[in-house]
């Protein structure tokens, strides 16, 4: 030790120093991948991570190969090649809710029907919204809408330029009492267009295909748009509608064709000649963007891999909620080099708070082992007031099963300082981002910045739960507070059942089911975003505020 | 030698490209000042960086810059230059340029004025020639020029017949007639060739041979009455009537044929008081062993680098001994004949496209590494035996102890970025190689040519290469006649890409759109390749096509995995074949740095993008091309444009089957219709000119001209159309 000591003084602040081997902050592994309760614990995550892959693959399918077919033999793209196209070759894809609808209606609706995710475009990261027309025509359920609409919060709240890749007829009508009336329903999709426009987040639409009734106005809404000969087609309402309304017979492309839309309404502004041009022409439009679409701001720290392989992950959290792991085990085959500057390592043991950086990009990491106890909710506090003053951004690392409860809890005044917990995670001024690696119940839920304290992503791992309290302590309240205990057990396992995160990411509760290996790569790119530049709109600790004011941005883009 | 006479300080050379460097380069050698002159489009050219002084003589047409006397001589007043070099073509052999220097007081480098107009004349040299005992062609060399009366000559004589320019060379103005009724069509081209390039239009008709052989001599005089040979060359094997490989000392000869050859090339230039460098040409019979006299070129000649090999002398500085009026340095009996010389002239031009000239620039060259700048000179012992014996004349002096040392020259005029003009010849530069013997010659070629790597241009690299490895052409079976009798070997079938090549085009283009992060931090967004977040697996498809455009199109698919690997699917119509997890980088702009299957390769890969204003369309000239130097060859692959492209490129380009473009940048030389001439298919419409090569573009269909989109002596870009034919409707 005395000669350690001595070599660390001699060498101080040389380069040989710095090249010590041993890392005051790296993260140990004491973990034993050869121990039974290892083993059992990856059998089951592996079994579950190949249920996800299972049903992401149908997913992937869309609704179904006849559909595929007609689309092909039409000369179309299908919406994944689109997507394809449109990207940068050879750049990655952050796709959001595959999941959404899954299970939802009574017919299958892969993907609620759209494709949405984040992804580069001409060297500019872009939300990109893809009408699957191969799901039901493309036609807009409710949750169709909610992604949609999800898509554009997150591009608002980033400031990433809008492609809106369009083939839809529009709301699916049977379920037009949820499509259609309320604030977060189909309007909102324009009156985003509309804000962001005049933030100075630029909104860009190919119209593939049909783009009728409501859906005509995503085009019409657009900055620019581009629209495919003898294929694209935008009206406010189609043949049929128009015969029965006044009597003409009109066909389609006449109706709404590109050829009329560039030469005459001028509703469009460029006219394709196919899909791949159009889609040419679209990573032409972002290219020009300019200052609008924002600048990436490269790391500060050079990116390191964690010294620990993520497939581990599967064996130390495993699937059962009840068996207890160590965070800092997760934590370190998340971060940068395995090193994770603690804070207060010492005191509210039950809850992990430090720095780390993720492909570069530093963060304040808070996560959980074990319940909340006040001295956790404290520490929590602390740590994320200290984030908020240096604008770091936060990741809440989610495996609670709530704040403490019982008489000793609420004498220490555990609602005053889980409340204090919760206030400072709701106003942070900077963007949180959250991943649920185990269960997320209670106010546990709110501490850990759940849904409801809007993280700028929210990601489920496949094994995790959501809901207002854990299974056994559920099963309990409801003797005590049912008099009927026939119906205990269908509620109990409604409740479990709704709990799941294929229930969570099929109602966008979520941003989507991630693998424990992606977590990395999937928290790098959000913190990649969060770190971007922006020149326009009202910014505040570099998030958006939602509430339109005006902000004295005036309007966007008006369609003349 | 106290009587040697001083050099010039400081000469001027009346020419441009790889002559004018090599002139330079001896002058240099001598610490003579050296003198350019240029053209507006040659402002950047490597021999004005590379003389001392340079002047601008006028615009690209060589008649209003390098054959401007007037312009040449007011440079040689303005900077002092005491002589002007003329180099080959241009004014090399114009007797009257060579009067006016004279009248000047500048010295011409070259013949006297009265050689050049003996030789120059092709009519007047035969006589001359057969009056001294040289042995010469049956023709009609009158100067009866009433093409009837060349016609009845002709018949006379017997088809078939060539019909040359009387003051012509190098092929210009030059035609083969196989049969009376190409007669006159043959004879109005040659006479406008001729008077285009000579200024004067008087041709001769003669027989022509069949199976000849092109051996030349290349003789030396001085002012003082001595004339040498240096040998002869072989250079038999022409495309176009004009040489492409050259060869000394030319393969099969007897010594007594040689001595022969000489002796007789000797009796030539005295014939005419000959001065300085000359080459006597012979038509050589392969199988009679007879020679005939076919011209005397009054000038350095291109290929006068093998001669230079094989003597181990500077030909230049000969000359400029002699122009200072020295004696030729070296006695007959003293010029040695060592080992065996190739030179091969890589020029613009596409070989399977029966030669015809290419232009644009040179985007990428890469070139074999000369071993020397100029002949290694042959150290032999002195003469072992004494010139008091009598030693046959013309015995070439040999030591079996000498060493040839094998080595490679590159004459050379242009660098990567220049452009090969309309304007002038089209030879990018010349290859050549020396060796013990003629199969280390061949060898050392053929390698020597495998690392010539052209981009821009077609060029004649790979045919040459062809050439070099082909058996008859190894066996020294020579003819003028080589090409078309060896056509099939000469001209294998393209080989189909191999997989492999593909693969690499297919990571070039990859990395090339998404080139790899360079270390440093850097965003996620660029350090995860297609990293796709829930299970899609992106794979880029990348279309590709073989260079014949009629064959399916090859489809490879790459998917990127860890940072810098690849795997690589290639489909062919025939094969199908993966490798995973390939690693690759570009080294750029260029170099592709792969392992494919464990082989560690390091590919030249050059991207030839089309034209920005040439509108897409299913010709290979509007798509990027992509040359894959692999496996000592060169594979060019096409990247089709997508249809939508295809389809903008339709609306500009029209339909119209009766439209006529120019097949590749030129000059219009006539335009023989008019706006509603009624026009035949097959009809000549259009004569174009392109490196000096005239062009006839006819009706593609049966019709009214309705549009007439270039007027004669303009220059023309590649794809402008010249002529819209509206086709006739047949049924009418």
């Amino acid at each position: 030790m005395l000669t350690r000591f001595a070599g660390a003084r001699l060498f101080r602040g040389t380069a040989c120093a710095a090249r010590r081997a041993y890392h005051p902050h790296v993260l140990p592994s004491l973990v034993s991948t050869s121990s039974p309760e290892f083993t059992a614990k990856a059998e089951a995550m592996d079994a579950l991570v190949a249920d996800l892959e299972a049903k992401l693959a149908n997913v992937r399918q869309g609704g179904g190969q006849k559909a595929v077919d007609r689309m092909l033999k039409a000369g179309k793209k299908l919406p994944r090649e689109r997507l394809a196209l449109l990207l940068d070759p050879h750049t990655p894809f952050l796709e959001l809710s595959q999941l959404a609808a899954h299970e939802v209606y009574p017919e299958a609706v892969p993907a609620a029907g759209i494709i949405a995710g984040i992804g580069r475009i001409s060297g500019r990261e872009c939300v990109i919204v893809v009408n699957d027309a191969t799901v039901k025509g493309g036609s807009y359920y409710p949750l169709t809408v909610k992604k949609h609409i999800r898509a554009q919060e997150i591009a608002r709240e980033h400031g990433l330029p809008c492609i809106y890749v369009v083939e839809s007829g529009g709301a699916a009508l049977p379920h037009q009492a949820n499509v259609f009336p309320d604030k977060e329903h189909f309007g909102r999709i324009f009156y985003n267009m509309a804000q962001m426009s005049a933030l100075g987040i630029p909104q860009i639409a190919i119209v593939h295909g049909i783009s009728v009734a409501g859906g005509a106005y995503v085009p019409a809404m657009a900055d620019e748009n581009i629209i495919v000969r003898d294929q694209g087609r935008i009206f406010l309402a189609g043949p049929p509608l128009v015969k029965a309304a006044t009597g003409e017979e009109v066909d389609e492309e006449t109706l709404g064709g590109g050829q009329m839309h560039s030469s005459e309404s001028g509703v469009t502004d460029h006219l394709a000649r196919d899909d791949e041009h159009a889609i040419s022409i679209a990573r032409g439009i972002v290219g020009d963007l300019g200052k609008a679409g924002g600048q990436p701001v490269p790391p500060p720290e050079m990116p390191e891999d964690p010294l620990y392989p993520a497939s581990e992950l599967h064996g130390i959290v495993g699937t059962d909620l009840r068996q207890a792991f160590d965070m800092r085990d997760v934590i370190a085959r998340i971060v940068d080099g395995s090193r994770f500057r603690e804070f207060k390592k010492e005191y509210g043991t039950t809850i992990v708070t430090g720095f780390a950086n993720v492909h570069g990009y530093p963060v304040g990491i808070v996560a959980n082992n074990g319940i909340l106890f006040s001295q956790s909710a404290l520490k929590a506090t602390h740590f994320i007031e200290l984030c908020s003053q240096r604008q770091i951004p936060l990741l809440f690392l989610v495996n609670v099963t709530g704040y403490m409860v019982g008489s000793k809890a609420e004498r220490g005044g555990i609602a005053k300082d889980g409340a204090k917990m919760v206030r400072a995670v709701a106003c942070a001024d900077v963007p949180k981002l959250t991943v649920i690696v185990g269960g997320s119940y209670g106010a546990g839920n709110y501490g850990m910045c759940g849904r409801a304290y809007s993280p700028r992503f929210l990601w489920m791992w496949p094994n995790a739960k959501v809901s207002v309290m854990g299974p056994g302590q559920l099963s309990q309240v409801m003797t005590t507070v049912s008099k009927d205990p026939t119906k205990h057990a269908t509620l109990k396992s409604e409740i479990e059942e709704q709990s799941t995160a294929l229930y969570a990411s099929a109602r966008l509760w979520d941003d989507g089911i991630i693998k424990p290996t992606d977590t990395r790569d999937t928290v790098g790119l959000a913190l990649a975003l969060a770190a971007r530049e922006r020149d326009t709109g009202s910014k505040r600790g570099g998030s958006y505020t939602t509430t339109w004011d005006g902000d004295g941005k005036g309007f966007g883009v008006f369609r003349m | 030698m106290s009587s040697r006479k001083p050099h010039f300080d400081k000469i001027l050379i009346a020419n441009r490209g790889e002559i004018a460097c090599r002139v330079i380069r001896t002058a240099k050698k001598l610490g003579i000042k050296t003198v350019a002159v240029y053209s507006e489009v040659d402002a950047d050219a490597l021999h004005v960086r590379m003389a001392d002084e340079a002047y601008c003589i006028g615009p690209a047409p060589s008649s209003e810059s390098y054959l401007r006397i007037d312009k040449i001589i007011d440079v040689c007043r303005y900077s002092g230059a005491q002589a002007v070099h003329p180099g080959y073509g241009f004014l090399s052999e114009n007797a009257h340029f060579a009067e006016r220097l004279a009248q000047e007081g500048i010295v011409f480098i070259g013949p006297p004025a009265s050689a050049i107009v003996s030789m120059g004349s092709k009519s007047e040299s035969k006589t001359i020639m057969s009056n001294v005992g040289v042995p010469v062609v049956p023709g009609y060399h009158g100067s009866d020029q009433d093409p009837k009366h060349l016609f009845e000559e002709a018949t006379q004589i017997g088809f078939p017949v060539l019909i040359k320019a009387v003051h012509g060379g190098g092929g210009k103005g030059m035609r083969t007639v196989h049969s009376p009724d190409e007669f006159y069509d043959a004879l109005a081209s040659a006479q406008r060739e001729a008077q285009k390039a000579f200024g004067n239009a008087d041709v001769l008709v003669e027989k022509y041979i069949v199976r000849p052989r092109h051996v030349e001599v290349q003789v030396f005089a001085d002012t003082l009455g001595g004339c040498v040979s240096l040998w002869e060359r072989d250079c038999s094997v022409q495309r176009r009537n004009q040489k492409i490989i050259e060869e000394a000392p030319a393969p099969g000869l007897s010594a007594e044929l040689r001595a022969d050859l000489s002796a007789k090339a000797v009796a030539a230039a005295k014939a005419v008081d000959y001065v300085g460098a000359g080459t006597v040409e012979f038509i050589f019979d392969n199988d009679t062993e007879k020679f005939y006299f076919m011209e005397m070129n009054t000038r350095l000649q291109v290929e006068h680098p093998v001669t230079e090999m094989i003597t181990g002398l500077d030909l230049v500085e000969w000359q400029l001994e002699v122009a200072a009026g020295n004696p030729i340095p070296l006695a007959q009996t003293s010029i040695p004949l060592v080992g065996h010389a190739f030179e091969a002239r890589i020029y613009a031009e596409n070989p399977r496209n029966n030669f015809l000239p290419d232009s644009g620039q040179l985007l990428y060259l890469s070139t074999p590494t000369p071993t020397h700048v100029f002949a290694p000179s042959v150290s032999m012992q002195s003469p072992p035996h004494n010139e008091a014996l009598s030693v046959p004349q013309f015995t070439p002096l040999r030591d079996p102890s000498t060493k040839v040392a094998p080595s490679v020259r590159l004459e050379q005029g242009f660098e990567q970025g220049a452009q090969i003009g309309v304007f002038y010849d089209p030879m990018i530069a010349k290859l050549v190689v020396h060796g013990r013997d003629r199969t280390e010659a061949l060898r050392m070629l053929r390698l020597a040519l495998e690392e010539y790597k052209v981009v821009g241009v077609s060029t004649n690299v790979e045919f040459l290469r062809a050439l070099a490895g082909n058996q008859a052409f190894i066996d020294g079976e020579v003819e003028t006649g080589f090409i078309p009798k060896h056509h099939e070997k000469l001209f294998p079938p393209v080989p189909y890409p191999p997989p492999e090549v593909i693969a690499q085009a297919a990571l070039f283009i990859v990395l090339r759109d998404h080139p790899l992060t360079p270390l440093g931090p850097s965003s996620p967004w660029t350090t995860l390749p297609s990293r796709r977040f829930g299970g899609d697996v992106y794979e880029r498809v990348i279309t590709l096509q073989s260079e014949d455009t009629a064959a399916e199109p090859i489809t490879v698919r790459v998917q990127s995995g860890t940072h810098g690997h690849f795997n690589v699917t290639v489909h062919t119509p025939s094969a199908e074949r993966t490798y995973t997890n390939v690693p690759a980088r570009l080294a750029p702009p260029s170099v592709l740095a792969t392992t494919l299957e464990a082989a560690a390769l390091k590919t030249t890969i050059v991207s030839q993008k089309p034209p920005a204003a040439i509108p897409a369309s299913a010709s290979p000239h509007t798509m990027e091309r992509l040359h894959v130097f692999h496996g000592g060859r060169k594979t060019t692959l096409l990247v089709p444009s997508p249809k939508w492209l295809l389809s903008l490129g339709g609306d500009v380009l029209g339909t119209a089957r009766g439209a006529l473009r120019a097949p590749m940048p030129s000059v219009v030389v006539e335009v023989r219709v008019q706006l509603g001439e009624r026009v035949e298919k097959g009809q000549p419409v259009v004569v174009l000119e392109s490196m000096k090569t005239e062009t006839v573009l006819r009706a593609p269909v049966a019709g009214v001209v309705k549009a007439i989109g270039c007027k004669k002596g303009e220059m023309v870009e590649e794809g402008k159309e010249l002529v819209d034919i509206a086709e006739e409707d047949t049924a009418e």
